[in-house]
């Protein structure tokens, strides 16, 4: 869907859109608003200006894929989805609602999702699945797999490096969504993973560091597909969670958030600009 | 024909098969000339194997996944079941070793809840052939069929000559009035030698080689209950979750009950040696499995087994 080059003022104006309608999932239920808020932009890039993929596309074996491993932070794909005109945006209404499938988890009854994700560490080797195929086909697709910075506790986000690596997926590339939290905790105080930029190149990969909040740096880094012939592409996005409400940023209590309604007017007019949100809402709700 | 055999022929004759494996080659070791890139290892991953394995499905291809049973089924076990049930992606699962045949590896390799838990899984298909003989005719319908399945790989070559499978089907070798063996897996060679010693004893013995175990032939249990006095369910594997358990779920559905006398290994693991060894050790060759049934049906004793001597 990128036939006309997409300017950086379009892309931040869909993605403050896609914000939006995160911010309205996030009553009634709530949902993984941090971790969506994080990884929007770089799922609304990759949409918007680097796959090969439309609402036209979605069962065509030379399309190009993306697989959302970490997986709560969907509402980022539903929003992208339905500002592209993937998904009807009145169904996102119905999230939670047993009359639909769009939930806190990715899966395969949405259009346009590829794989359900949910547990961690698992889409990784099923985006390596779908490389290598398209490798002994000599197609030219390209596999995205979006990660959690948290994900890369799990060992087995590691032995797809190597195994990525050992078969020289170059058509692959791995996007860390580096928000510096995991559920409750942020990395470096857990389970410590710089230096992230060292370890992927130690494991065989071609690795770009980025502000993944930056379009310019996203376009940038995107342009230069693939890094290197022969090399697993890594691509690390430093993010903030929560990006977009100060209130919430960067906040280890507000990981799954369950707003009220009043709350969810007051941080849509703080995505916009105005006055920090005074929020009453129960924290450190852990799902 | 051996299994490797009908492997590259399949694999060779339709594009869609990919042979994988989590670096065990023993039963593919000519693949990787015969097929180029559609042989895949990729390492000592099981995990990472399956999920790859996911991705080719989705492709439209018919993975052929290799691993020792134990690892393929339990350290990669959510692999199994989130990649593959959910989706109920058409990946065909051949593990190696299962059961009594990992001989001397000891407990770590002892996949002797397998059954159980493949079976576990919404959409799994799960088979154990008796011999190669049983694997080679038994594959090809497991191969085409676009569930995916777990079958106990069974290479061991014996004189018997199986009847044509057909999924879902279990394989009716005699029929008896006092005692009917329901069996899989390598056991059966020993069901057969302890059938003709009870038949020697002037009783009427039936056989079965269950062979698919998901699904499983629920009027082969249901009649061999009915027409047997006793039936024996014999099998390697762990007395909970799999054939003891399968008849008792049939029986149950149907409301009906009968007297079972299980033969499995009961809260424990088997003593690691090689297999002739392991089978007399544990109480599985024919001779011991005759005795133990002999003992039963004297005794009507359950569930303690009785292992009198039996007279040759």
């Amino acid at each position: 869907m990128h036939s006309v080059q997409i300017t950086v003022d379009q892309l931040e104006a869909t993605a403050l859109k896609v914000r939006e309608h995160i911010i309205r999932m996030s009553t009634d239920g709530g949902c993984f608003v941090g971790a969506s808020l994080s990884a929007a932009d770089l799922i609304v890039y990759l949409y918007s200006d680097f796959l090969n993929v439309n609402p036209h596309n979605l069962e065509d074996p030379d399309r190009d894929y993306l697989f959302l491993s970490k997986g709560h932070d969907v509402p980022a794909l539903y929003g992208t989805f339905a500002e592209l005109g993937l998904l009807e945006k009145d169904r996102l209404k119905n999230h939670l609602s047993l009359e639909d499938h769009i939930y806190w988890h990715p899966n395969t009854k949405i259009p346009g999702i590829e794989f359900h994700s949910g547990s961690l560490g698992h889409l990784p080797s099923v985006a390596i699945g779908v490389a290598m195929d398209i490798k002994i086909r000599g197609g030219n697709n390209k596999v995205v797999c979006i990660m959690g910075d948290g994900e890369l506790n799990e060992g087995t986000c590691w032995e797809a490096v190597l195994v990525a690596n050992a078969y020289k997926l170059d058509n692959l590339i791995f996007v860390i969504d580096r928000n510096h939290f995991q559920a409750n905790m942020p990395t470096e105080e857990l389970i410590p993973l710089e230096p992230l930029h060292d370890k992927f190149t130690a494991f065989g990969a071609a690795v770009k560091r980025i502000d993944g909040h930056s379009f310019e740096a996203l376009k940038e880094a995107f342009s230069a597909y693939p890094f290197q012939p022969g090399k697993l592409n890594v691509v690390i996005a430093d993010t903030v969670r929560g990006k977009g409400l100060p209130s919430i940023e960067r906040r280890a209590d507000r990981w799954f958030c369950n707003f009220n309604a009043t709350e969810v007017e007051e941080l849509l007019r703080e995505l916009h600009g105005e006055h920090l949100t005074n929020l009453t809402s129960e924290t450190l709700v852990v799902r | 024909m051996t299994y490797e055999e009908l492997l590259t022929e399949t694999a060779l004759a339709d594009e869609r098969f990919i042979v994988m494996t989590a670096e065990n080659r023993a039963l593919v070791r000519n693949l990787p000339a015969k097929l180029g890139n559609r042989f895949i290892d990729t390492g000592i991953t099981e995990q990472t194997m399956i999920g790859a394995a996911a991705g080719l499905a989705l492709r439209g291809r018919i993975p052929v996944v290799h691993a020792l049973a134990s690892f393929l089924t339990m350290r990669a076990f959510e692999f199994v079941r989130t990649d593959a049930g959910i989706p109920n992606l058409r990946l065909k699962l051949s593990s190696f070793i299962p059961g009594f045949l990992s001989d001397g590896n000891g407990p770590t390799h002892q996949a002797v809840e397998d059954i159980s838990l493949m079976r576990g899984i919404p959409n799994m298909t799960v088979f154990a052939p008796a011999d190669e003989d049983d694997l080679v005719k038994m594959l090809p319908q497991i191969w085409a069929h676009p569930n995916p399945s777990y079958v106990r790989i069974n290479t061991r070559k014996t004189d018997h000559v199986h009847a044509p499978f057909e999924l879902g089907k279990a394989e009716l070798v005699s029929k008896g009035e006092d005692v009917t063996i329901l069996t899989y897996g390598l056991l059966f060679e020993q069901a057969l030698v302890a059938a003709d010693l009870l038949k020697k004893e002037g009783m009427s013995v039936g056989l079965i080689n269950l062979r698919s175990l998901k699904p499983v032939d629920e009027r082969a249990i249901i009649e061999a209950t009915r027409e047997s006095k006793l039936t024996v369910t014999l099998e390697d594997h762990f007395i909970t979750g799999g054939l003891y358990t399968i008849v008792a779920e049939v029986l149950l559905k149907h409301s009906l009950t009968a007297k079972v006398l299980p033969i499995a290994l009961n809260e424990k693991w088997f003593k690691p040696s090689l297999l002739p060894n392991v089978l007399q050790h544990e109480g599985f060759t024919g001779k011991q499995i005759a005795e133990k049934i002999l003992g039963y049906t004297v005794s009507h004793r359950q569930p303690e087994i009785l292992t009198p001597q039996f007279s040759e």
